[in-house]
């Protein structure tokens, strides 16, 4: 029942937003109701450890381990970013009569990232992603401005294109299971089961389409274009989800298909995922070198991180699954977390430039140390979450025996880590700007708890991993096809 | 596209994939926003009587439900929402402005759909069944020249029928490799794809309130290069 509950939820709450009345609390509204979801993906998380699955409605709403996993990061940030947009959307005055519209947005964008992981039905989940894809458009072309309407237009030709291919992709898949497997209902459960009866041609043609369909979605090179303008041009709270979740969640769908294909012993796909995860990584990494947009920086390192979670997910062993689950949650956490922190620089300067933002941490002293915190978080540097996951992906993978990807990945990543580090070293530290923007600047409240509650997970789970995060890894690990 | 056995039903579905793939052809060589959209139509009837002929020959209900979904969806209620959102620019008559020009464009189409066969061609005929070895690698090609026509026309309208176009591709090799998918999951389709449409629609009023116009080349604000920032 929780998991039909998780889906209905955000669908009440856009209703509410939207009656007339009710427009001047539908931000109140959003906050509660968000709220409600994250505990519920909780519960469900609970049922998950205890029973190995939550079932809503047989062969529809069911959810494994990784389906629960997406669902808990997602209504995690998800609230966080709800409670955020409270105090964000606010300073913007001509926008504030069309706040309510913002709010049911919203919340039918909530609804959903929520119905694709909590979804069994593969041709379902498809619908899923495209509404995910089709609700964003619009939160990305809410300000009305020329930037936010160009971004909303590339972003959308980009990511709907993706979306046929990926259908004949699903479509593929449903015939292979059909002529190999028989008449039962379609789940990821039951193909995955089934995969070694099916023909390996048509698996591996099923997978190539889904993945460029779904691979612009997440954001993978060379599909990557439309990132970085949407998440740049978007208001700060959806950049926050856009970034953190809504790349996450084609990127499950994509991993749902590779342990599929993984399943069959024939259809080796591993070492392209790795090849083409590390391809995303070594763009980023260099764009990262020379952006000039803080906003645009962390967009970058969402395709960093998305190649590594590829890289790892083609590994192919159960340690590197581990890791490219572990590094989704961690991805999701700490880069909402740098957007909600880049938008308190943005309301504190009122720029986007690196090179117009200086000594941050005399202006905002909140601002700049959290800017310096979930820098070093994202780039990876201990002790936080992120820089377990990777060293665990490295690990993996040199006794996967792949010590040449291994080699390249690191190098990498310690580039990634220079280029975000000597942007927020120029932003935060030296002699701030003498003008008007030099005095103390007071900030929002609920974007201050925004960021505080966000901060929490990021700072525990780099030093402590409780037991049942561990098991639900573990059971997501195992949907992701590693021997 | 060959090993056709000589039912009167495959032929006949021969002959309507056929012309499905030509509609897909003069979508690219049109120069005005109002004949794509003709094109579009014309194709989606197309795709309906396919759907048809194959639920008779097959007994499949679902099949006729697609058909039925398609003709409402694509043949009547897109049409009728482009009409009412965006009646100035659909029939304006002028040249849709492109990248490249139209007899490049058509060979370049021409070498997608071969492209399309060569990919699928192998697949398609593991089965042995002549509808799928004639719907899946034209279904492709209707797919992959759906992409590149959106790669190729700069203006909003032509840039959402080549998504819609490229939707049509994949249904058709959808009802010969799919014929028994969930009918809820052929509803939901339906339902995503006119909202694609009402969404692409109400972004592009937008943008024609901000811009003064429809044309996506017209967008290049947003880049890594030192000019945009003034």
């Amino acid at each position: 029942m929780a998991l039909i509950a998780i889906v209905l939820v955000p669908l009440v709450a856009a209703g509410l937003c939207w009656v007339p009345p009710l427009r001047r609390v539908a931000w109140h509204i959003t906050i509660i109701l968000q709220g409600a979801e994250f505990l519920l993906s909780l519960w469900i998380c609970r049922i998950v450890i205890v029973e190995g699955r939550a079932v809503g409605l047989s062969h529809w709403f069911e959810a494994d381990g990784l389906g629960a996993l997406v669902l808990v990061v997602v209504s995690f940030v998800c609230c966080i970013a709800a409670i955020y947009s409270a105090g964000y959307m606010k300073h913007d005055a001509e926008q504030r009569q069309r706040l309510w519209w913002y709010y049911t947005n919203y919340n039918l964008f909530v609804f959903a990232l929520v119905v694709v992981p909590a979804l069994a039905d593969p041709n379902l989940v498809w619908v899923g992603v495209e509404l995910v894809t089709l609700f964003s458009v619009l939160l990305v072309g809410f300000e009305n401005t020329a930037g936010s309407l160009e971004a909303a237009w590339k972003f959308s030709v980009l990511t709907i294109m993706g979306a046929p291919i990926a259908l004949l992709g699903f479509l593929v898949l449903f015939w292979a299971y059909r002529s190999g497997a028989g008449a039962g209902h379609e789940t990821w459960e039951s193909l995955r089961l089934a995969a070694p009866l099916m023909s390996p041609v048509l698996l591996r043609l099923s997978f190539v389409l889904v993945f460029m369909g779904f691979g612009a979605k997440a954001g993978l090179a060379p599909m990557h274009t439309w990132l970085p303008d949407a998440h740049s041009q978007a208001p700060t709270p959806v950049c926050a989800v856009l970034s953190g979740v809504k790349t996450t969640v084609p990127l499950y769908v994509v991993l749902r298909f590779l342990g599929i294909v993984l399943a069959s012993p024939e259809a080796r796909m591993g070492q392209w995922m790795i090849v083409i995860g590390l391809i995303s990584v070594a763009i980023a990494a260099f764009l990262l070198l020379q952006v000039r947009d803080y906003k645009r920086m962390f967009a970058y390192s969402t395709v960093e991180h998305m190649g590594i979670i590829l890289t790892a997910a083609g590994l192919a062993t159960r340690a590197s699954d581990f890791g490219a689950v572990f590094q989704l949650l961690n991805h999701s956490i700490t880069k909402s977390l740098c957007f909600y922190v880049a938008g308190l620089v943005l309301l504190a300067l009122n720029t986007r430039e690196i090179k117009s933002v200086s000594g941050l941490i005399r202006i905002s002293p909140f601002a700049g140390g959290m800017l310096v915190l979930c820098s070093l978080a994202i780039a990876g540097a201990p002790p936080f979450p992120i820089f377990l996951s990777e060293f665990s992906i490295l690990g993996s993978g040199i006794r996967a025996g792949h010590p040449v990807a291994v080699a390249i990945l690191a190098v990498l990543i310690v580039i990634a880590f220079i280029g975000i580090m000597m942007h927020v070293n120029r932003m935060v530290f030296g002699v701030p700007e003498t003008g008007p923007t030099s005095t103390h600047v007071q900030l929002p409240l609920t974007c201050r708890i925004g960021v505080v509650v966000a901060v929490v997970p990021v700072v525990v789970l780099g030093v402590y991993i409780p037991g049942p995060l561990h098991s639900l890894l573990a059971l997501a690990a195992q949907q992701l096809g590693g021997h | 596209m060959h090993a056709i056995s000589m039912s009167a039903a495959d032929a006949l579905n021969t002959l309507s994939a056929g012309l499905i793939l030509i509609c897909a052809f003069a979508m690219v060589g049109t120069r005005q926003v109002q004949g794509v959209v003709r094109f579009f139509v014309i194709q989606s009837l197309l795709l309906s009587a396919s759907s048809f002929l194959l639920a008779s020959s097959e007994r499949s209900y679902h099949l006729w439900a697609l058909g039925a979904i398609t003709v409402v969806a694509k043949v009547i209620v897109i049409p009728w929402v482009l009409r009412r959102t965006l009646a100035r620019d659909l029939y304006v008559r002028r040249e849709i402005a492109q990248v490249v020009n139209i007899p490049t464009s058509l060979l370049l189409a021409l070498a997608l759909a071969i492209a399309a066969e060569l990919i699928v061609g192998p697949a398609s005929k593991i089965s042995g069944d002549p509808v799928i070895a004639v719907n899946l690698p034209i279904g492709l090609a209707c797919v992959l020249i759906g992409a590149y026509s959106l790669m190729a026309r700069r203006e909003a309208i032509p840039q959402l029928i080549g998504i819609l176009a490229m939707e049509n591709g994949a249904f058709l090799a959808g009802i010969a490799i799919a014929a028994e998918l969930p009918l809820i999951a052929e509803l939901a389709v339906a339902v995503d794809v006119v909202l694609i449409a009402v969404i692409v629609g109400i972004l592009t009023v937008g943008i024609k309130k901000t811009m003064g116009t429809t044309e996506a080349a017209g967008l290049s604000e947003l880049k890594e290069e030192p000019t945009s920032w003034r």
